[in-house]
C-alpha cells in the first residue's frame, strides 16, 4: 500500500460521503445517514494511513521529517483535521445532517491537493528543521478545521433561520430543511466548534511565536502570515464577545463565523499565493 | 426611576462596554490588513516605483504612517484603547464576581428559588435532621460537600463547584495586558543586533539593527568554524553550522555548535545562525612541474596574486569551482611569463593531476586545494521581556480553556417540615453552558427522588 493509493481512496471516500449525505437529506432515512458516517470513517482511516505511509516513505528516503513539510502535505492534513473534528462532533452531538456542509471542505482540499499540488517528498530546508514545526502545524490545523466546521454550520443556520421565520409559528418545516437541526442547535454547534478552534488557534499563534523566537530571536515581526493569523484571532474574539451582546446574536454572529473562516483560508493560502513573507516555503 | 447619568458615568460605561470591545476587535482586524498588502519599511523610491505612487500620494500615506503602520500612533492608540477597555471592564465587574465567590448566598428563600432555571421538589417522611443527613451525604457524594445553615427550624444547604472558573475570563484578559507589558519591556531594555565573525576570529561588540551603532557585549565570542552541508546528490542545503566559543578574560567559558533553529544563549544575549559569506580571497595551493628542469614545487597564494615559479614566470590563480562539470574541484589560472603579457587562462584540476601535462606548456600544473575562509552571520537578540510574554501566553491558554470548559455550578436545597412530612426543595444554576448543567441537574433530581423516597 503506497501513500498515493491511500490518498486516492481518501478522496473517493470523501466524495462518496458527500453524495450519500445529500441522499440522506432528501430521503430522510436514518440508515442512509449511518451509511454516510461509515463512509466518512473509511475515508478518515485511509487519510490517516496515507499520512502515516508518507511519513514512512520519507524516512525510507533518508529524511527524518514529519509529513507536514509542504503545501501538499498541509492540505491533506487539513482535510484529515476537518474529518477529525467532524467525527468527534458526530459522536458527541449526533447531528448527522451537518456532514453535508462540512465534508465538502475536506473533499475540496483533497481534490485540489491531488489535482494540482506537487506531491514529491523533498527534504526540509534548515529553517523548517525543528520540532516546533509539528506542534505549530498541528495546533493551527485543528483550529482551522474547527473553523471550517463552524462555517458549514453557520451556512446551515442562515438557511434554516430564514425558513423558520417565514413559516408559521410552531409548524414543522418540511423538505430538505426539515432534516437540518433547529437554528438553536446550529447556533450552539457554531459556538461549540469555535470554542475548540479558538484556543487551538491561540496555541498555534503562540507556538509559531515561540518557534520564531527560537529560530530568529523575534517572537513577533508583523510578517503578513503572522498578521493574518492575528486578524483571524480578532474576528473570533469579536465573535465570542458578540454572543453576549444583544443585537449581535443570531444572524450577525453566523456571518462573523463565515467571515472568520474566509479570513482563515486567506491566512492559510492567500498569504502564500498572493503576498510575500517568511512563510514563502508554503506551509 | 432611572436618574440621568452624568457625562463621566456615560464615559465610564462606554469604556467598560462589550460593544466597544467588539468594535475595537473588528477595527484591529480590518486595519491590520493594510500592512499586509503594502510592504512595510521600504524606501520612498521603492514605494513610488513598485506601487506606481506619485510623490504627493506617497507623502500623504507617509503622513498617515501607513508604511510602518504597526508602530504608527493611530494603531498603537487603538491597541491602547483595547488595553483600557480590558482594564475598565475588569475593574467594573471583578468586585461583584469576588463577592459571589467569597460570600455565596447560603440561604435560598422562596424568592431566590423562583429565579432558578432548574428546580425540583420532593415531599418525604422522617425528621428534618434525618433528611438533612441523607441530602448532605448525597450532595457530598454526587456533587460537592454542602454548607449547612439552620434558621427557624428550616435547614438550608448550599454547595458549589468550579467557583474559580468565574475568574478565567479575567485571567484571559489580564494575560493580554501581560503580553503587552512583556513587549514593552523588550522594546525598552532589549535590542536586536547582528554581527559577522570571520572563522578563527572573535568579536566583543555587535551592531544594532536599528541605528548601526556598535554595542559592547561584555565578553568575547569566537567562531572556530563555519560549515554548510548539503543533502546527498544535490545543492539543497541541509544545515548551516557555526562552532562558537564564549571567552571571558581570554578563558573559554562555553562552547556550542549552533545551527538554524538551535541558537547559543549567554548572559541574556542569544546568537542565531542567520547568514554566511566568504571572508577575504580564497587561498590556493598548486603543485607545479617545471618541464625544463624537471623540478617540482608547491606554491601557495591568494586569488589574483602572482606566485613565483622556477624559470621566472608567475602563476596567477583567477577563480575556482567546487565542482567543475563532473570533474570535481577546479581552478582557473593564468601564466605570466615575465613580460607582463598574460597568456590564455586555463583550467587545472585536483582529481586529475595528469590532465595539465597534455597542454604542453612550460609547466604542468595541478591543484592541491583551495582554502576559502568564511564569516558566519549571526542575529543577536536581547529581550528581557520575553519571559513575561511567555507567561502571558501560558495564562491566555489556561484562561481561555478554563473559560470555555469549566463553569461555576451552584446547588441550593431547603428542607422544612410541612403539615404532612418533610418538604425538600432543590434548585441550581450554572454561570455558563446551561444546557449541559440542565442535563446534569435532571440526573441529580432523579437521585434525590430515589434517595428520599426509599
Amino acid at each position: 500500500m503506497t501513500s498515493s493509493l491511500l490518498f486516492n481512496i481518501t478522496t473517493v471516500a470523501y466524495f462518496a460521503a458527500m453524495v450519500v449525505f445529500i441522499v440522506f437529506l432528501t430521503a430522510k432515512n436514518k440508515a442512509i445517514g449511518f451509511f454516510a458516517i461509515l463512509v466518512c470513517w473509511v475515508g478518515f482511516i485511509a487519510n490517516t494511513g496515507a499520512i502515516g505511509m508518507r511519513w514512512v516513505e520519507a524516512y525510507a528516503m533518508g529524511y527524518e521529517q514529519a509529513p507536514l513539510s509542504n503545501l501538499y502535505e498541509s492540505v491533506v492534513f487539513f482535510s484529515w483535521s476537518i474529518l477529525l473534528i467532524y467525527l468527534i462532533f458526530d459522536l458527541k452531538y449526533k447531528q448527522r445532517a451537518i456532514g453535508a456542509f462540512v465534508i465538502p471542505f475536506a473533499f475540496g482540499g483533497m481534490i485540489w491537493a491531488q489535482w494540482s499540488l506537487d506531491a514529491t517528498i523533498a527534504p526540509l530546508v534548515p529553517a523548517l528543521q525543528s520540532n516546533w514545526l509539528t506542534y505549530h502545524v498541528i495546533t493551527c490545523f485543528i483550529g482551522y478545521a474547527a473553523f471550517a466546521m463552524a462555517c458549514g454550520v453557520s451556512i446551515m443556520y442562515l438557511i434554516k433561520i430564514n425558513k423558520e421565520e417565514k413559516s408559521a409559528e410552531g409548524s414543522p418545516i418540511g423538505g430538505i430543511l426539515g432534516m437540518f437541526p433547529s437554528s438553536k442547535v446550529l447556533d450552539d454547534l457554531n459556538y461549540k466548534a469555535i470554542m475548540v478552534g479558538f484556543p487551538m488557534l491561540t496555541l498555534g499563534i503562540i507556538t509559531g511565536a515561540a518557534w520564531a523566537n527560537y529560530a530568529w530571536g523575534t517572537y513577533w515581526s508583523w510578517d503578513p502570515k503572522e498578521t493574518w493569523s492575528l486578524i483571524v484571532w480578532f474576528i473570533y474574539a469579536a465573535f465570542l464577545h458578540a454572543r453576549f451582546t444583544r443585537g449581535w446574536v443570531g444572524r450577525r454572529v453566523a456571518w462573523l463565523s463565515i467571515f472568520g473562516f474566509a479570513a482563515t483560508i486567506f491566512c492559510y493560502l492567500g498569504v502564500n499565493l498572493v503576498l510575500s513573507g517568511l512563510h514563502s516555503y508554503g506551509g | 426611576m432611572s436618574k440621568e447619568k452624568s457625562f463621566t458615568d456615560q464615559l465610564w460605561d462606554f469604556f467598560c462596554s462589550l460593544k466597544l470591545a467588539i468594535i475595537i476587535l473588528i477595527l484591529l482586524a480590518t486595519t491590520s490588513i493594510i500592512g499586509t498588502v503594502i510592504e512595510q519599511n521600504k524606501s520612498p523610491q521603492e514605494y513610488m516605483q513598485s506601487y506606481g505612487m506619485s510623490e504627493s500620494t506617497y507623502k500623504a500615506l507617509d503622513a498617515l504612517q501607513v508604511f510602518d503602520m504597526y508602530h504608527s500612533y493611530w494603531f498603537l492608540s487603538l491597541m491602547g484603547l483595547f488595553a483600557v477597555n480590558l482594564i475598565c471592564c475588569s475593574i467594573k465587574r471583578l468586585p461583584r464576581i469576588i463577592k459571589i465567590v467569597r460570600e455565596p448566598i447560603l440561604v435560598a428563600d422562596d424568592g431566590l428559588f423562583r429565579t432558578f432555571p432548574n428546580k425540583g421538589e420532593v415531599v418525604t417522611t422522617g425528621t428534618v435532621e434525618s433528611v438533612r443527613d441523607k441530602v448532605v451525604a448525597l450532595l457530598g457524594n454526587k456533587f460537592a460537600t454542602p454548607v449547612v445553615t439552620e434558621e427557624d427550624g428550616k435547614i438550608y444547604l448550599f454547595s458549589q463547584k468550579g467557583a474559580l472558573s468565574r475568574f478565567s475570563v479575567y485571567v484571559t484578559h489580564s494575560s493580554i495586558l501581560i503580553i503587552f507589558l512583556g513587549a514593552m519591556i523588550g522594546n525598552v531594555w532589549g535590542y536586536k543586533a547582528y554581527v559577522n565573525i570571520v572563522e578563527g576570529q572573535s568579536i566583543s561588540e555587535v551592531w544594532s539593527r536599528a541605528g548601526q551603532v556598535p554595542i559592547p557585549i561584555g565578553f568575547e565570542l569566537r567562531c572556530d568554524d563555519f560549515e554548510v552541508t548539503y543533502y546527498e546528490g544535490g545543492s539543497r542545503p541541509k544545515d548551516f553550522t557555526s562552532d562558537l566559543v564564549v571567552l571571558e578574560n581570554g578563558k573559554e567559558i562555553l562552547k556550542k555548535t549552533i545551527e538554524v533553529n538551535d541558537p547559543l544563549s549567554y548572559k541574556g544575549l542569544t546568537f542565531y545562525q542567520s547568514s554566511y559569506g566568504p571572508a577575504g580571497d580564497p587561498v590556493y595551493r598548486f603543485r607545479v612541474k617545471h618541464r625544463k628542469s624537471g623540478e617540482t614545487v608547491t606554491v601557495r597564494g591568494a586569488q589574483g596574486k602572482h606566485l613565483k615559479l622556477p624559470g621566472g614566470s608567475d602563476l596567477i590563480p583567477m577563480g575556482y569551482a567546487e565542482s567543475y562539470q563532473s570533474f570535481g574541484p577546479a581552478a582557473q589560472v593564468n601564466i605570466d611569463s615575465g613580460d607582463h603579457a598574460h597568456g590564455t587562462p586555463f583550467i587545472v584540476f585536483k582529481n586529475y593531476p595528469q590532465f595539465d601535462e597534455k597542454r604542453g606548456g612550460a609547466y604542468a600544473i595541478s591543484l592541491i586545494d583551495v582554502q576559502q575562509s568564511y564569516y558566519t552571520g549571526l542575529q543577536v537578540a536581547k529581550d528581557p521581556g520575553v519571559w513575561v510574554v511567555w507567561l502571558g501566553c501560558l495564562l491566555i491558554v489556561l484562561g481561555s480553556c478554563s473559560a470555555f470548559f469549566f463553569s461555576h455550578r451552584r446547588i441550593w436545597v431547603s428542607i422544612q417540615p410541612l403539615d404532612k412530612g418533610i418538604g425538600v426543595k432543590l434548585g441550581g444554576n450554572a454561570h455558563r453552558n446551561q444546557p449541559a448543567f440542565a442535563l446534569y441537574f435532571d440526573e441529580l433530581k432523579k437521585e434525590f427522588d430515589d434517595t428520599l423516597s426509599s
